[in-house]
């Protein structure tokens, strides 16, 4: 049997795991579906702390970093983001 | 006679970034532009690139120079030059970008249903979310125009666009990891239908499932002048007043500071309030009242002492 691995990508309201999912993306190693952007409009969990729970497991959070001197308005890429991922075994 | 912009639909697009006018274009103009370019059925045709060869050989739409100016830059009597001329559209261009506006670009975009995708075996998939063109961190911002000559249905995807996102500054395909960002829409109209997004405004193409060619046409305009009250010659607007702040008066009515501060989704709940400022200050240097607050986001910060 081999293994394959699915990451989800979560963007949280917080940089907490309890923040509401505001954006996503997954990528499928097991090539069972494609994933594509504008692929679905309802997140796939209404927080971080859900995707715990339904066994992803967390390998990356984003740091806080200072904003810069005179750079604190700017905006730019969202800042919660999360990583997480599921290994599946089965003939690839 | 040009029909400036509202100073309702000026705020409207301070704070989502994209305006839209729908089924704008008449029937004959939208069927004289389709002639034009030689729209034909999926079936008949046989490679992208020669669709654009032939479109390219074929149709009135000239080769510009970058920095052309707009007034001079499509053939009299053409479908876009009679597009150009519409009221409105004329109007909203010289609202956001002077009445002496240059072309940066133009382009017809095209997106081929799944039928073409199988025929030729490759892989469909929709365009990543991405910021036209390059990062820019100017004050001064440039609009991009789309012309929808057909109908877009769902299953052809239209070009997806998430409101409200112009003023954060990133770098082109740098977002193309958020596949889904909430709140995320779709332009799903009617044949004629004009959009005008800041050059900003995160955006791609969607995919399209359905039988038939999709079309965007894209003009990218640069302003000549400063943007300051362009859609309010006799420069009637002045601010309102400070009103409360969350132990509010919900019995008042909507006003313009409504539509300025309107929140999306997808705002981070920190990132959220630095939007907000960030919608005053495009308003302030919109408007030309460079201490014009709304909801004190700014004054309670420039109330420096020391």
């Amino acid at each position: 049997m081999a293994k394959r691995q699915k990451v989800l990508v979560l963007y949280l309201k917080l940089p907490s795991l309890e923040g509401e999912v505001i954006s996503w993306a997954t990528f499928d190693g097991t090539g069972k579906k494609l994933h594509m952007t504008g692929d679905s409009d309802e997140p796939p969990y209404p927080t971080g702390l859900d995707a715990l729970l339904d066994g992803w497991r967390l390998f990356q959070a984003s740091q806080a970093i200072p904003e810069h001197p005179g750079q604190e308005f700017r905006t730019s890429y969202l800042k919660h983001e999360f990583f997480f991922e599921k290994l599946e075994e089965g003939d690839f | 006679m040009a029909k400036l912009l509202t100073t309702e639909q000026m705020a409207e697009f301070a704070n989502s970034g994209c305006l839209f006018f729908d089924e704008l274009i008449d029937e004959q103009t939208n069927k004289e532009f389709l002639d034009d370019i030689g729209h034909t059925e999926i079936d008949e045709v046989d490679s992208v690139q020669d669709y654009y060869r032939n479109i390219k050989a074929t149709s009135s739409i000239p080769r510009i120079p970058a920095g052309t100016k707009l007034k001079d830059a499509y053939p009299k009597g053409s479908p876009l030059e009679k597009i150009f001329s519409h009221e409105v559209v004329d109007g909203a261009i010289k609202s956001l970008v002077g009445s002496n506006t240059i072309i940066d670009h133009q382009f017809l975009h095209i997106t081929f249903p799944t039928k073409y995708f199988k025929q030729a075996n490759q892989r469909q998939m929709s365009q990543q979310n991405h910021q036209d063109s390059t990062i820019d961190p100017r004050s001064t911002f440039d609009v991009q125009l789309f012309y929808f000559p057909t109908e877009v249905t769902k299953a052809m995807g239209g070009t997806r666009y998430h409101p409200g996102t112009h003023l954060r500054i990133v770098n082109e395909f740098g977002i193309a990891k958020y596949q889904n960002i909430l709140g995320q829409k779709s332009i799903v109209c009617k044949p004629g239908t004009i959009g005008i997004f800041h050059s900003g405004l995160w955006h791609g193409a969607g995919v399209n499932i359905s039988e038939n060619i999709r079309y965007m046409f894209k003009v990218r305009l640069q302003p000549t002048e400063k943007q300051e009250l362009l859609w309010d010659p006799e420069k009637k607007y002045q601010p309102l007043p400070n009103r409360a702040l969350y132990w509010t008066d919900e019995s008042k009515d909507k006003t313009i500071n409504d539509i300025l501060m309107r929140s999306y989704p997808w705002q981070e709940a920190d990132t959220n309030r630095l939007d907000k400022i960030n919608v005053v200050k495009f308003w302030r240097l919109l408007t030309g009242h460079k201490k014009m607050d709304v909801d004190y986001w700014l004054t309670r910060i420039e109330n420096e002492l020391y």
